[in-house]
């Protein structure tokens, strides 16, 4: 009977990995297909998968446990994501976490016994404008409050699917049958360049109208930086992608959103992925690349058929596919590729990895994607909001696009506004907008402490508020998390280290093991254990961490320890412990002597004055 | 001389080939820039960092980073010497290093590593202690990760070299480790002559060679004459 089964399990794993051609390098979508087929991979078909593809058990294995959205053990029929991150948090997602773990009778973290239910917690979802929120069975639903997750739960427990939960519908194309999600836009100011009116395939006629190296100058002449964060000049990468020599170039779209805090991806793709589609096509033109994807996030994954059917439009219209706009010669499509639960899959090398099968972490650069990409490649990967202002600019000119914004830093921004505001949500905004302007628009009074840019930005005080967003000052990625007064900063500090520590990839010595030693300074300064010298050692050892990791992730790990320190001093020093003798005041006699009082069963003799010889049992 | 470059390593010229990285060149010129995830015939991967160096102001890892036309790198510096003895504690920190007990004392890449940067006495990092199974299910060989590093060694060698694919790394972040392609180390191919298994190839303690302990005395051991990069800075000296 056992073996019958098994068999059956291998089967059906032989037919996965053939649907996708027993194809090494598609090994993601082969798990993601294994774990949504059996919800786990089973270490016992590991080396199956690993025979069909032509791996071995143990590289099956290292993928799996490296993508949180994969497991060994079989997660439940409904499995709940309960987004955790701080701005859901302060929303009161613990609470709404209790309702479901009694409603459901499942401890958050585990699967109940009878594997109906799994109620787990997971880093930004990228809904933090209408938390808390969670992912059910990948649906996602919003704005949870008790009474709602009561319904919600009720309903789950009488055994309705998650998918036939009956939600109201959000706007926009949130209502489209393809995605119809509650899941809301919040788009509270549009601008010129992304989400006011644009003219469909004006950019990418006018791109295929000259020649590819016009194409690459016309960005260059618009300054367009990157929108995913780390602000590379667009048109030098794509320029770097054009004159490497190479028989197939791609164009790698970064939907991987997984900032902390950030969500105007998420409305882009909802309502401008034609836009997006035809930026990612032009640059196809541009670099001359042949093939295309776009690396979706999990947490996305409700966009994900509603994507494919602007895929497919486009291939009927003749805009993707051979000949693209009666181009002869010019061929060029585009996959989707679904991500597994990995934040550092953001960074372009590591999402290039993720995509070709393997663990995501980070190339060793040089090379640079844009000259050894995937399969040693060319490949440019650019952020959703790059592509869209890439397919404006060659619709409006150059010219147009450097009027907006400042002198550094041309066009508008996408800003994701959330945390203690009347108005979260999504705000395109010129470039220079001061925090102050921002927190006005967004209805935020009572804002304290500003942290710019997500995990990985810079958390301001009230007297730099007057600070700009823009490359020349504040940069971001686009997430604006707003805290009032009422919130504890060094709360915000740990809860951003315990999302470094999770994220990290592990690959390098200072960001896998450095960052677990700051968050354990931290917890010690909570609890009013450390003096001023203990501060020396944050900085000290975040700057080692900034210094020698290999990555971005890591580079920018320590910003919430440090940019707090600088922007917060008196959160510190208000918890510090002062030495009367000179001697550490942090360390405590009493609590170091706990373990050798256990193991000895008896107390010291020489530091606990009451000590009591009588024999113990 | 076209394919060769010119830089600079504390102020000394060096040459290197063309898209020779910094650390091989250095190594030529008999400047020993420290290190332990790289070692001879291993494909570098800049994991362990220790081998950081400031190139015109940016800090990279001079075992992958290809050394660049009158580039000026900075290593025995004092802010780079802290970062190395950060790093190292760091290792040291992460795993169970507890040198009086380990057969791997005194050949230890970490521990004389450790030595050779000056660290002495406890530091004020942490201690992590994990608690990992001890796998000595194979005849001729240990594994005990909780002396590991993580410097990938055995993995590229399994692979690279011995064309076999024994240890490959599992899970992510701290919970990073190496895995073994089976249930334990006996369900593998590995074989005591394997490139992966010899005594050179983990620098630390982590694969330990069955009835083989402790074969070398306590003053005859590897490092109790020289410190770790002798070999290389000694090529210096010798150079007229």
């Amino acid at each position: 009977m056992n073996q019958a089964i098994e068999q059956s399990k291998k089967q059906a794993v032989i037919e996965i990995c053939a649907r996708f051609g027993n194809d090494r390098t598609r090994l993601l979508d082969i798990l993601l297909a294994v774990q949504s087929r059996f919800r786990c991979v089973e270490p016992a078909l590991m080396a199956s998968i690993a025979e069909q593809v032509g791996s071995y058990r143990v590289e099956v294995e290292g993928m799996v446990s490296f993508y949180a959205f994969f497991s060994t053990e079989p997660l439940g029929e409904v499995t709940i994501r309960l987004c955790d991150d701080i701005i859901d948090r302060h929303s009161g997602v613990e609470e709404i976490a209790g309702v479901f773990a009694e409603s459901l009778g499942v401890r958050p973290g585990e699967t109940s016994a009878d594997g109906r239910f799994s109620l787990l917690c997971t880093p930004c979802i990228g809904m933090s404008d209408q938390a808390p929120a969670g992912l059910f069975n990948g649906r996602v639903i919003t704005n949870l409050t008790v009474p709602f997750a009561r319904a919600i739960a009720d309903q789950l427990v009488s055994g309705v699917d998650p998918a036939a939960l009956e939600l109201p519908l959000g706007d926009g194309n949130n209502t489209h049958p393809l995605i119809h999600s509650m899941v809301r836009n919040n788009i509270r100011l549009t601008g010129e360049v992304l989400l006011a009116g644009i003219s469909p395939e004006a950019g990418l006629n006018n791109a295929l109208a000259r020649s590819p190296k016009l194409v690459i100058d016309e960005i260059d002449r618009a300054r367009l930086t990157g929108r995913g964060g780390a602000g590379y000049p667009t048109g030098q990468k794509w320029r770097i992608a054009a004159e490497t020599p190479a028989s197939q170039r791609y164009i790698f779209c970064n939907a991987d959103e997984g900032e902390p805090g950030t969500f105007k991806d998420r409305v882009l793709l909802t309502e401008r992925a034609g836009l997006m589609i035809e930026g990612m096509t032009l640059a196809a033109y541009a670099v001359s690349a042949g093939q295309g994807v776009i690396y979706l996030r999990n947490e996305y994954a409700y966009l994900r058929e509603y994507l494919q059917s602007i895929l497919d439009s486009r291939r009927k219209q003749g805009l993707l596919g051979s000949a693209i706009g009666g181009h002869r010669g010019f061929d060029f499509d585009i996959r989707i590729q679904l991500g597994a639960g990995a934040y550092i899959c953001g960074e372009e090398s590591a999402l290039i990895s993720s995509c070709e099968g393997l663990r995501g972490e980070p190339k060793t650069r040089p090379p640079f994607p844009v000259q050894s990409g995937y399969l040693g490649c060319p490949t440019v990967v650019d952020n959703v909001e790059t592509f869209c202002c890439a397919a404006r600019i060659l619709d409006q000119g150059a010219a147009w696009f450097r009027s907006l914004g400042t002198e550094g830093s041309s066009g508008t921004r996408l800003l994701s506004v959330s945390g203690d505001c009347e108005r979260p949500g999504i705000y395109e905004l010129p470039f220079g907008i001061s925090v102050k302007n921002l927190l006005e628009l967004a209805g935020a009074q009572d804002a304290a402490a500003v942290q710019i840019g997500g995990a990985s930005g810079e958390m301001i005080n009230m007297s730099q508020f007057g600070r700009r967003i823009c490359n020349e000052d504040l940069h971001t990625g686009g997430s604006i998390m707003v805290f009032s007064a009422r919130r504890n900063i060094l709360e915000i500090v740990e809860y951003f280290l315990d999302f470094f520590i999770d994220e990290s990839c592990g690959y390098c010595t200072p960001c896998r093991v450095g960052n677990v030693f700051l968050r354990k300074r931290i917890d010690k300064i909570r609890q009013g254990l450390c003096q001023l010298e203990d501060l020396d050692y944050l900085r000290e050892l975040g700057r080692t961490i900034a210094e020698t990791s290999r990555c971005g992730l890591g580079h920018t790990s320590p910003n919430p320890v440090l940019t707090t320190l600088k922007n917060f001093p008196l959160v510190y020093a208000a918890l510090l412990k002062k030495s009367k003798d000179g001697m550490q005041a942090a360390f405590d006699i009493q609590s170091a002597l706990e373990e050798s009082r256990h193991l000895a069963k008896r107390r010291s003799m020489i530091y606990d004055p009451t000590y009591d010889d009588s024999p113990r049992e | 001389m076209e394919d060769t470059i010119r830089f600079f390593i504390d102020g000394v010229q060096v040459t290197a080939a063309a898209g020779q990285t910094v650390m091989k060149a250095a190594d030529a010129a008999g400047i020993y820039i420290p290190r332990l995830c790289d070692t001879e015939g291993l494909k570098p991967q800049g994991s362990c960092r220790v081998c950081v160096v400031k190139m015109n102001g940016r800090t990279v890892a001079s075992c992958t980073q290809p050394a660049l036309a009158d580039a000026v790198v900075e290593s025995e510096t004092d802010e780079i010497r802290n970062y190395r003895r950060d790093l190292v504690r760091m290792l040291f920190h992460e795993g169970n290093h507890l040198c009086p007990i380990c057969e791997a004392s005194g050949r230890c890449e970490l521990q004389a590593m450790g030595y050779r940067l000056g660290i002495t006495q406890a530091t004020k990092y942490p201690y992590l202690q994990p608690v990992r199974p001890v796998d000595a299910s194979h005849p001729d060989i240990v594994l005990d990760t909780n002396r590991c590093i993580l410097c990938g060694r055995c993995i590229r060698a399994s692979r690279d070299v011995d064309g076999k694919n024994v240890f490959e790394y599992v899970g992510r972040g701290i919970h990073k480790k190496v895995g073994v392609n089976g249930a334990n180390l006996a369900d593998t191919d590995a074989s005591i002559d394997d490139k992966a298994i010899n005594i050179n190839t983990c620098p630390v303690g982590c694969i330990i060679q069955k009835g083989r302990g402790f074969f070398a005395p306590i003053g005859k051991r590897e490092f109790d004459q020289h410190p770790i990069g002798h070999q290389i800075s000694r090529r210096r000296k010798e150079t007229p």
